[in-house]
């Protein structure tokens, strides 16, 4: 029988669940590999770890092909819920696997979409029912063979199903399509089996008593990263990444993530990152047990202090980064590093906050404004062809007379980027108004030959 | 707060002062009681000195108090797009050794131009974030480390609470602050008049350049008004802009003149 099929297969009609005597005899050549189910769980659990180590802290396998993650309070290291996805699917794809990914307020509705959607990437807010309704009764979770009794029926989608009374489905079907429905909409709770490595670094502390105060679950925070610190200094390694998972007494799970620069195993550090986001944990009825884990440690390289007497030392500034990118985000933590491009929005690159210093810097002796419009702006200008600085210009409706300017630089564009800047020429000219601002305006074009450019002219940037 | 009426003291001093001058040891005695009295609960931290003697002198530190807030704005245009404000604070941080944190909302500020007011790209690390809230977090984030030479915050508003608590982190940690007030319109930058806890607040105009002899354009010219200091007086300079290491210098023509006579007023 066939259990599965890839894409190019299923165009030529196969489809799992058909005889494979069938399928050879439908497509020639047809490559057929037995299945092995052992190994592909042991695939999806290296997966569901690697998933684990990279992008939220609760994750658990959902045999055959499916993978649920927790991603709340973990997205912030991506810069939000869009980016963590599409970074998702694109590591994924880098090695070789098709993903679809869906969020949604329950993993009944994110299951569904996932599967029964059509963009790879679904995301829908925690109260938004709609796309759900609208979603085939076999994305329910439900035996075959209740799917087929309902389509019997005449329930062909999940909201024909839930504007149906409970009482009569239940007579027939029992209370699987009840609980299914429940688990889709956000009603009832899901239980998790997260992902057990043994090789994972995780120390838990379980209270008799539920806590729910914030300075209590600071005080156990200290207890459990001095905890792991014994043990990341055992093995001596330093973390890079640190999960903080809260049991609360309702059996939900809520979660905490942080990441660090370089590997740190400081006790005071590690505290401090924790316990910045208490206040996106809500205790519920309160915290019957803490796990802190470590899915990412790398060995700690020790440093020598400064021993030179005549330096001043250099400043650790990566405690800083931490803080900052475990509150902002990683991506907006940035410096910038120099390109070798004459184009101006080209000439700058974001560099991680605490990548090696290049040393390099913008050679050239052009000026170059203090600030670069993201788009230039079109101005009406007063301007003699072909290399001469406009005499007057209007921006933004204000009218200004040029009084000195300086010109042209001109920019050729970059043809083994784009066909379309294989002629394209930038003429730019610094010019100063009357009252002593200065502009940075270019025409597109060279004045003369109308391939380079349609003549118009721009502004792009103001001196300081 | 003590040293907000202390300002204010001084500048009615220097009123009089123009009018019938007071006995000159009274007044000695005056400031250095006032000394005693802010220094009790006030580490100094030293000061960054602008290496103009005409603008030094002018500060009670001999310069831009490090470890205390400053605040700088465009004036007219300048108020918007913030261009020449952040020119300024790029030349001050230049002057300064060690990591730059710089804190925004808007992505325009263009490195290459700061580089070439001596701030080297690699000293500064960009801190991009959605809210001006945030940016006041970081920016008090980037203080309390203390292992930062400076840092800079692009807000609009800046109220006396959030002003006060970013003095208070730069005091103890000694990091130069500097807040760049940015407004999206004109009408909005009338805000500047308002008290906040900085320790001194300067207002950079542009002024049109000197003609050179050739066509093309030469080193631009600020009008740097500075609008208040505490423990000091007010006072405007025209200078040429920072070099490629971040020095202002005081303008050529003005140079020359005697230091009383010109630009001078009470606020």
């Amino acid at each position: 029988m066939v259990i599965a099929a890839d894409a190019a297969a299923r165009r030529l009609g196969v489809h799992p669940g058909m005889a494979a005597a069938m399928a050879q005899a439908l497509v020639a050549g047809l490559i057929v590999r037995d299945a092995d189910p052992a190994a592909d769980a042991q695939a999806l659990d290296r997966l569901a770890l690697w998933l684990l180590r990279r992008y939220a802290p609760v994750v658990a396998t959902d045999p055959p092909d499916g993978l649920m993650i927790d991603i709340t309070g973990a997205t912030h290291l991506f810069g939000g819920e869009t980016a963590t996805l599409s970074n998702m699917i694109e590591r994924l794809a880098a090695v070789g696997i098709t993903a679809r990914v869906a969020v949604a307020g329950s993993y009944g509705a994110a299951h569904a979409l996932a599967r029964f959607h059509a963009a790879p990437i679904t995301a829908i807010d925690a109260g938004d029912h709609a796309p759900l309704l609208m979603l085939p009764v076999a994305a329910l979770r439900l035996p075959a063979a209740m799917i087929d009794g309902l389509r019997r029926l005449g329930f062909d989608r999940v909201g024909e199903l839930a504007a149906t009374p409970r009482a009569p489905l239940a007579l027939r079907f029992g209370s699987e399509v009840g609980r299914r429905l429940d688990q889709m909409f956000g009603h009832s709770s899901e239980p998790f089996a997260l992902i057990e490595a043994p090789e994972l670094i995780r120390v838990r502390q379980a209270f008799a008593e539920p806590i729910a105060a914030a300075e209590t679950i600071a005080r156990y925070i200290a207890k459990l990263v001095d905890l792991l610190c014994i043990v990341l200094e055992e093995r001596g390694l330093g973390a890079r990444k640190l999960d903080l998972l809260f049991y609360r007494v309702d059996n939900a799970c809520q979660s905490v993530r942080v990441g660090t620069a370089r590997p740190i195993r400081d006790r005071k550090r590690i505290t401090r990152l924790l316990c910045d986001r208490i206040e996106t944990v809500s205790p519920g009825f309160g915290i019957e047990t803490m796990v802190l884990s470590a899915p990412l440690a790398e060995p700690l390289d020790y440093r020598a202090g400064n021993s030179n007497l005549v330096d001043t030392p250099v400043a650790d500034i990566s405690e800083l980064i931490d803080v900052l990118a475990n509150r902002v985000g990683d991506g907006s933590l940035y410096r910038l590093a120099p390109v070798a491009s004459d184009v101006p929005e080209r000439s700058v690159r974001r560099v991680a906050a605490l990548a090696s210093e290049g040393g390099s810097d913008w050679s050239g002796e052009w000026p170059r404004p203090s600030r670069l419009f993201s788009r230039p702006e079109r101005i009406e200008t007063l301007a003699l062809l072909p290399d001469h600085p406009p005499a007057a210009f209007t921006w933004r409706g204000i009218r200004r007379r040029v009084r000195r300017a300086d010109g042209p630089e001109r920019v050729f564009g970059e043809w083994w980027k784009r066909d379309a800047e294989t002629v394209a020429v930038r003429d730019y000219f610094q010019v100063e108004d009357d009252a002593g601002e200065r502009f940075w305006l270019f025409r597109a074009g060279d004045g003369e030959d109308p391939d380079t450019g349609a003549q118009n002219w721009f502004i792009h940037g103001i001196f300081g | 707060m003590f040293s907000g009426t202390n300002s204010e003291h001084e500048s009615s001093l220097a009123i009089r002062k123009s009018t019938a001058v007071p006995s000159h040891a009274a007044l000695e005695a005056v400031r250095e009681r006032i000394r005693q009295i802010e220094a009790v609960d006030r580490i100094c931290h030293g000061a960054l000195a602008f290496g103009v003697a005409g603008i030094d002198a002018r500060l009670p530190l001999g310069g831009l108090a490090l470890g205390a807030l400053h605040e700088v704005a465009g004036g007219g245009n300048g108020a918007i797009d913030g261009a020449a404000a952040a020119l300024f604070t790029a030349g001050i941080m230049a002057r300064t050794s060690g990591k730059i944190l710089w804190c925004v909302t808007r992505r325009d500020l263009f490195a290459p131009g700061m580089a070439q007011a001596g701030l080297h790209p690699d000293r500064v690390i960009y801190a991009e974030v959605g809210d001006e809230k945030s940016v006041l977090a970081c920016f008090e984030e980037g203080l309390r480390h203390g292992g930062m030479a400076g840092v800079v915050g692009e807000v609009a508003e800046l109220s006396m609470t959030a002003s006060r608590r970013l003095q208070l982190v730069a005091e103890q940690s000694g990091t130069l602050a500097i807040a760049i007030r940015r407004w999206r319109r004109t009408a909005e930058a009338s805000d500047f008049g308002q008290p906040t806890a900085s320790v001194t607040r300067w207002r950079i105009s542009a002024l049109p350049s000197a003609p050179l002899p050739v066509p093309g354009i030469g080193r631009s010219r600020w009008l740097v008004e500075l609008i208040r200091a505490r423990a000091g007086e007010c006072a405007d300079f025209i200078v040429d802009a920072c070099d490629d290491q971040g020095r202002l210098a005081l303008s050529t023509e003005l140079a020359d003149r005697s230091a009383a006579a010109p630009y001078r007023r009470v606020a």
